[in-house]
């Protein structure tokens, strides 16, 4: 028999959890309200597979922005996923314990810089270095690549971290049992045991990738072309939204919110490509 | 350092909401002072900066009078003052747009755009010819200017900018080319000419410093008496605008900016006078 104020705070948290849901249905219903007239009016085609952005005369083409913010994302992860999974491999499987006890914090620190600051370096140093180094503008593809790596570096290993401890020391001690070496019991067992976890730290790490917008403005350069190599500036979906929605009105101003339905879906499609990777994987669900 | 300008940054993406957040505390504010009125900027970032100093400026010797200042951008000041959301909105256009002819425009600064180059740069004059033969892409050589050889790295603004609208309008209209790197301050500009040898851009006179070299136009050097003399042919006025009759705050304000203390002021910080 529940008493009454049982009750009352299990009604309270249920209302807590069902704003969470209103918070998110009324965003999507608001951005979908503001775009789609848009896109409607348009063509879906003109509007995602036009490379013509000129708001002021009345182009609204936004194929650019989503193979920059496609191929940005993905250099990115070329950049984050193998350095953070093989640092997690190292850290738990090789190192010693006193060496996790100290880096595990400070990589969670370095999840805790805000993006203006990796931005910021990233202007300062890395733009700089490209193009004395490889040419072209400096703010680039390339440039915003190995910024969101090292953006989605915490996310990735700390998540890899966690999937590789939760791997049974059984499983370790058999393969070792069984002759192994420390590599291939780490590399034939653990690791095997370990997939689901180091995938959904990679998914999760590209989910940051594609929806950071601060750092990305200061070293992309946001050229409203198509990009043709890593070293070409770029301007992603989330970078045109931040760039020109203070200024936007009318047709352009729907024009952004219809930008925000492209990232919602494109986001929408990772995140039921990553679930159904992980439930047919068996580990959800 | 000035690339950051976190206070630019948020009341630009966010301005509609912080205009509103403003209004409604400084009306709360007057409310529970009893203060004469509040009178609340919007609009061009350029001359956001001004405007809060003019506004500090205002506030302490008429403390019954509570300015406050939000940037957001001209098209955004433009339709602050057509909506309500702030009495004033604050445009920097050469040519304002239809929809604000329902709007009382008042000039009440002018600014230059300077052309920047990187001070490593070997050119320092161009013509207007070439600065749009360069901005629409066709010009794509420093060699081709009397330079070095190598690519021009052409940095511009935001569309929507009102320094950008400006600088297009004078120059005669043209489609930017595609190359062109995008930068969403005056400050993020600067840092850019700064840092990248190859490149030219366009930034609001005032801001111009030593890590940038500002060129001559048309063999015009933007200089304070050539931008007064209107021989510097890149200067946009910039506007306030105001909806319907003007409420003794606001006639105040804008009476202040228009008198000796308020252009002086705008003088000793690097814009033009009204007149």
């Amino acid at each position: 028999m529940k008493r009454a104020s049982d009750k009352l705070v299990e009604r309270l948290l249920l209302a807590i959890a069902l704003t969470t849901i209103l918070c998110l249905l009324v965003i999507a219903v608001f951005i979908f309200k503001e775009g789609l007239p848009f896109i409607f009016k348009i063509g879906l085609g003109d509007f995602l597979f036009s490379s013509d952005w000129r708001p002021d005369s009345g182009h609204y083409g936004i194929f650019p922005m989503i193979v920059s913010s496609l191929w940005v994302t993905l250099g990115g992860l070329l950049v984050g996923a193998p350095l953070g999974m093989s640092g997690a491999i190292f850290l738990s499987e090789f190192g010693p314990p006193a060496m996790m006890r100290f880096v595990k914090p400070a990589i969670e620190l370095l999840a805790g810089i805000p993006s203006v600051v990796f931005g910021f370096i990233g202007v300062m140093v890395l733009a700089p270095f490209i193009r004395a180094v490889a040419g072209g503008p400096g703010l680039s593809v390339l440039a915003a690549s190995i910024v969101l790596g090292v953006m989605i570096l915490p996310t990735i290993m700390s998540i890899s971290i966690d999937a590789l401890a939760s791997v049974p020391q059984s499983y370790r001690e058999g393969a070792l049992a069984l002759g192994a070496t420390k590599w291939q019991a780490v590399r034939m067992v653990v690791l095997k045991a370990a997939s689901s976890g180091l995938l959904a730290g990679m998914i999760l790490g590209m989910g940051r990738a594609i929806g950071e917008t601060m750092a990305v403005i200061m070293v992309a350069g946001n050229a409203v072309k198509m990009p043709t190599s890593s070293l070409d500036s770029a301007r992603t979906l989330t970078a045109n939204i931040a760039l020109e929605m203070g200024y936007a009105t009318g047709m352009h101003r729907q024009a952004l919110f219809a930008t925000g339905i492209v990232l919602f879906i494109v986001i929408m499609i990772l995140n039921g490509m990553a679930g159904s990777i992980l439930k047919k994987r068996g580990h959800l669900r | 350092m000035i690339l950051l300008f976190p206070k630019g940054r948020a009341g630009r993406l966010h301005a509609p909401t912080w205009v509103l957040l403003a209004s409604v505390i400084s009306m709360i504010g007057s409310a529970c002072a009893g203060r004469a009125g509040a009178v609340t900027l919007a609009g061009s970032t350029a001359f956001q900066p001004f405007a809060e100093k003019l506004a500090e400026e205002y506030n302490s010797a008429h403390p019954e009078v509570n300015v406050t200042v939000q940037g957001g951008g001209s098209a955004l000041g433009i339709s602050a003052a057509l909506n309500g959301a702030a009495q004033i909105g604050m445009a920097d256009l050469v040519e304002l747009p239809a929809d604000a002819a329902s709007l009382k425009a008042t000039i009440v600064a002018r600014d230059g755009i300077a052309v920047v180059v990187n001070p490593v740069n070997k050119v320092s004059s161009l013509s207007m010819v070439q600065l749009k033969e360069i901005y629409a892409g066709n010009i794509r050589d420093w060699k081709d200017v009397g330079g070095l050889s190598g690519p021009i790295t052409v940095v511009s603004r935001e569309s929507g900018s009102g320094t950008r609208s400006s600088f297009e309008t004078i120059l005669g209209k043209f489609d930017l080319t595609r190359d062109a790197i995008i930068q969403d301050s005056n400050g993020t500009i600067r840092e850019t000419v700064a840092n990248d040898v190859r490149s030219i851009g366009y930034l609001s006179y005032g801001l111009v410093n030593q890590k940038i070299k500002a060129i001559t136009v048309d063999g015009v050097a933007c200089t304070t008496e050539l931008l007064l003399s209107g021989k510097y042919r890149l200067v946009r006025p910039i506007y306030f605008l105001t909806l319907g009759a003007s409420t003794p705050a606001v006639k105040g304000f804008i009476d202040y900016v228009l008198g000796p203390a308020g252009q002086a002021s705008i003088v000793a910080d690097g814009l033009l006078p009204a007149t």
